[in-house]
């Protein structure tokens, strides 16, 4: 716990939800957001990562209505609104995929796999979907 | 160390809860104190009271309720992915007009705020998972 | 930091994810299909050693035993029980588990 700072609310943990799986074929995705949106509420600096089919994710132009599935792809924009700015994709697992930024729904920040490996060395708690 | 556990997989299916219950055992043998254990996304069935494995099987579900009581664990199942999957204790049920619950022993239905908390308040937080 | 893995290298891409983003000097902890992993004479032996030049490499016991493979663990590959799993978690100071 050494990047751990204590304030008058108490203890503020760096929290990294690692997100790998693509939206919809499983449930991974959806239920980690659900977890992200929830740890708002605790005041922890909480950032996202976006590896490998964890990428998908946030590609625009989701549309699931044929599926019968919701489309929560719009709530990665909204995370802004709960103080949640910090969403790094991993470059090597987007160009892997032929993606590139502008196929991204938000804006995040695009880190090599050194800069990722160090964003992950550094958190205190790392939560995997 | 105050330790916290997700398990992320239900029973059988995947290792996961296996290898959740081996090392919450092994850490509390070294004296390490499970500060909970948390069930999410299928891992909500492994708090099902229904399962009857065959009898040379391990009893996954029993295994948990057993070792809660031993070592006075807490073991919470997240509600939104219980409600999901049909896993409810008697309350829950009454309140959404279900004839049954399924709830085992030794388990409480919280909400995902209590995995974050856990985060907070552990020194780790171990995930097992598919 | 301690990063464990659970699926096979010829099913996932877990492993080499994991690889990929683990700082020099971190452990790697193969448990259930990922200690296949860690086995001789395979066709990801290569990229494991090879990543053993800067990561420590451990393999749970119980699983290697269970799947048949125990006698042909990787040399450097460092075998655990799951009170040395334990041991790993407590050693480092944060960990993150390649689902």
């Amino acid at each position: 716990m050494t990047d751990e700072m204590m304030d008058e609310e108490g203890v503020i943990k760096k929290f990294m939800f690692v997100n790998r799986k693509a939206p919809y074929g499983t449930i991974y995705a959806l239920e980690g957001l659900e977890v992200v949106l929830i740890s708002a509420a605790f005041e922890q600096d909480v950032s996202l990562a976006f590896v490998d089919d964890g990428v998908y994710e946030l590609k625009k132009t989701q549309d699931t209505k044929a599926l019968g599935q919701k489309n929560f792809s719009p709530t990665y924009r909204a995370l802004e609104g709960y103080d949640i700015e910090k969403l790094y994709v991993e470059r090597e697992s987007m160009e892997m995929r032929g993606l590139t930024e502008d196929d991204l729904l938000v804006d995040v920040q695009v880190v090599s796999s050194a800069e990722m490996a160090d964003l992950m060395a550094e958190q205190d708690v790392v939560i995997s979907f | 160390m105050k330790i916290g556990i997700l398990v992320s997989e239900g029973p059988y299916t995947h290792q996961a809860s296996d290898t959740a219950y081996n090392f919450v055992k092994a850490a509390i043998e070294k004296g390490h104190e499970i500060y909970r254990v948390f069930f999410y996304h299928d891992g909500v069935n492994n708090a099902t009271r229904l399962t009857e494995p065959p009898r040379d099987d391990r009893n996954i579900v029993n295994r948990w309720s057993e070792l809660a009581k031993q070592h006075n664990l807490d073991l919470v199942v997240c509600i939104a992915a219980a409600q999901r999957r049909g896993i409810m204790d008697e309350n829950e049920a009454k309140r959404q007009g279900k004839n049954a619950d399924n709830l085992a022993e030794g388990f409480r239905i919280s909400g995902l705020g209590q995995l974050v908390e856990a985060g907070i308040q552990c020194d780790r937080l171990v995930t097992f998972g598919d | 930091m301690l990063h464990i893995v659970n699926k096979s290298p010829f099913d996932r891409n877990s492993l080499e994810s994991c690889f990929r983003m683990a700082t020099q000097g971190s452990a790697v902890l193969l448990i259930e299909d990922a200690v296949y992993g860690a086995t001789k004479g395979s066709s990801v032996e290569a990229k494991v050693q090879g990543a053993m030049a800067g990561l420590k490499v451990y393999a749970l016991g119980a699983d290697l035993q269970a799947r048949g493979v125990a006698d042909r663990v990787l040399d450097g590959v460092t075998v655990v029980d799951y009170g040395g799993f334990v041991d790993l978690v407590a050693e480092h100071g944060n960990l993150q588990s390649w689902l």
